[in-house]
């Protein structure tokens, strides 16, 4: 019988962090950020169907980047705890902070354990009753959890959008305002993101109990282009 | 956090998903048997549902009762199961209730998983198989009989199904009725009908359903005005769920109690 070589546990861990760190990169990116009414998300997505942002529970929305079968079995599985614990509680029990710490040990759980880790970066937000309670957790794919004060940005390329968003975000935005502001960190200077390489959702308060909405494409256009 | 392997993953079946994590939502069979002829007669209750042009409106009363005594005055058994459908109860309240709250958590649920609503004859599918799962509790007395409506946005049309304690599935063309009440107000609704009614009229007759039907079954509440309770009076059309308010309906039963009251003097 053959014996494995020896690699350092340090070794170990680096190498998969690297591997994960670069399947999310070739991805493209998405940003998340606050503004007067609550949330918006704004990815870049060719895809109409395959979606990177969706609703998790009346104000919670998921949004991943990376490998998509990884992230949604991450959706779906955060769908159906939000469901199951809304059921066997109450609705008012569900929040975005047990769980960002769930998807944060199971992310956790398969890196250490399982062949190869998941290539995905996920963010879970919840808009709050007022603009001050309003909370967003990055949750990378090892299962480190940030939590997000007023704006995220996830996938590849994230770096430099961040440091875009730092000098161009501010309070108490409109929608159109922060969507501007959301694309033209994702784009960067020397390019343009036509309206149909974007997918838009908002958690809004004012949207009665089920906060979560998508924007179509055409309310996107003029969101976009006011005329 | 629930994780399944893709072999036997649940999908988007919420019901399926509680029975995996060992939380099974139906009431289990217990000893002792109901003659089958009490499965038939749900009790204390009346709702009814019809089509008008562009929808379908769905009404019921306020009234629950235990034996002869009024247990609570403020029930709602017309609820909405999602944007574009409703379902009224009749039959024993806890059942019912948690049959209704599972119902729309699964609507719910199927439309987060899949991104798209369920077809509104996939919605009555799914509750059959409700009513259905309810059989053996039905056994036992505590029959669930509930009415789906709903707009159709595939064929742009209103379209209700009653269901029996079996698990059942009936389509009908333009009204049904459910409950004890449910002779008196099919009644009156069938004499009333007309093809492409208007939203308004529908309401109308609607209303005038449940009033006879409390008028002459005990266990059917009728408007209580003294208390402001009305039945809970909705339509559905392309655009949604919509509650009728309760001033619009102390308007409509100040005509029908009028119109009763020449009636009764009248003679």
């Amino acid at each position: 019988m053959s014996m494995p070589f020896y690699v350092a546990p340090e070794q170990m861990m680096k190498d998969r962090a690297d591997y994960a760190r670069k399947g999310i990169a070739r991805g493209r990116a998405l940003v998340a950020m606050r503004y007067a009414d609550g949330i918006a998300i704004v990815a870049e997505n060719a895809s109409e169907t395959l979606r990177k942002v969706s609703e998790i529970y009346d104000r919670i929305a998921f949004a991943g980047v990376g490998k998509y079968n990884e992230f949604d079995q991450l959706r779906v599985a955060g769908i159906r705890s939000a469901d199951l614990k809304g059921f066997q509680y109450s609705r008012d029990d569900v929040d975005a902070r047990s769980l960002a710490n769930s998807y944060a040990q199971m992310l956790g759980n398969i890196f250490t354990h399982e062949m190869k880790p998941m290539e995905v970066e996920i963010l879970v937000a919840e808009v709050g009753r007022e603009s001050d309670t309003d909370q967003m957790f990055h949750i990378l794919y090892d299962g480190t959890v940030v939590d997000e004060r007023d704006h995220a940005a996830l996938g590849g390329d994230a770096e430099a959008i961040r440091g875009r968003l730092a000098e161009t975000w501010t309070e108490g935005l409109s929608l159109a305002g922060v969507v501007a502001v959301g694309v033209a960190a994702l784009a960067g200077e020397e390019r343009e993101i036509p309206a149909g390489d974007l997918e838009v959702a908002e958690l809004c308060r004012g949207n009665g109990r089920r906060c979560f909405h998508r924007l179509p494409e055409a309310d996107l256009a003029a969101l976009l282009n006011p005329s | 956090m629930p994780f399944f392997s893709p072999s036997d993953d649940p999908g988007s079946n919420f019901p399926d998903l509680l029975r995996r994590i060992g939380h099974d939502p139906a009431v289990g069979a217990v000893a002792g048997r109901l003659a089958v002829d009490d499965l038939g007669v749900p009790h204390a209750t009346t709702c009814v549902a019809l089509r008008y042009d562009g929808g379908v409106v769905m009404a019921g009363d306020r009234r629950a009762t235990s034996g002869n005594l009024i247990s609570h005055r403020t029930m709602e058994k017309v609820v909405q199961a999602d944007r574009h459908s409703g379902v009224a109860i009749a039959g024993s309240a806890g059942p019912a209730m948690e049959m209704v709250k599972l119902f729309q958590l699964q609507l719910e649920h199927y439309e987060k998983v899949e991104g798209a609503s369920l077809s509104l004859e996939g919605k009555a599918n799914q509750l059959s198989a409700m009513v259905r799962g309810n059989l053996p509790a039905a056994m036992q007395g505590m029959v669930v009989v509930p009415i789906f409506a709903g707009y159709d946005l595939l064929r742009s049309t209103g379209r209700l199904w009653d269901f029996d304690a079996t698990g059942g599935r009936y389509e009908e063309r333009n009204h049904v009725a459910t409950g004890s009440g449910s002779l008196h107000a099919s009644t009156v609704i069938k004499v009333g009908f007309k093809p492409d009614m208007s939203r308004d009229a529908a309401i109308d007759l609607a209303a005038t359903s449940l009033w006879e039907a409390a008028d002459a079954d005990s266990a059917t509440g009728g408007p209580d005005a003294l208390r402001g309770i009305y039945p809970v009076v909705a339509s559905i059309d392309e655009v949604g769920w919509e509650r009728v308010t309760d001033e619009d309906l102390a308007d409509r039963y100040g005509r029908i109690i009028d119109a009763a009251g020449e009636r009764v003097a009248a003679r």
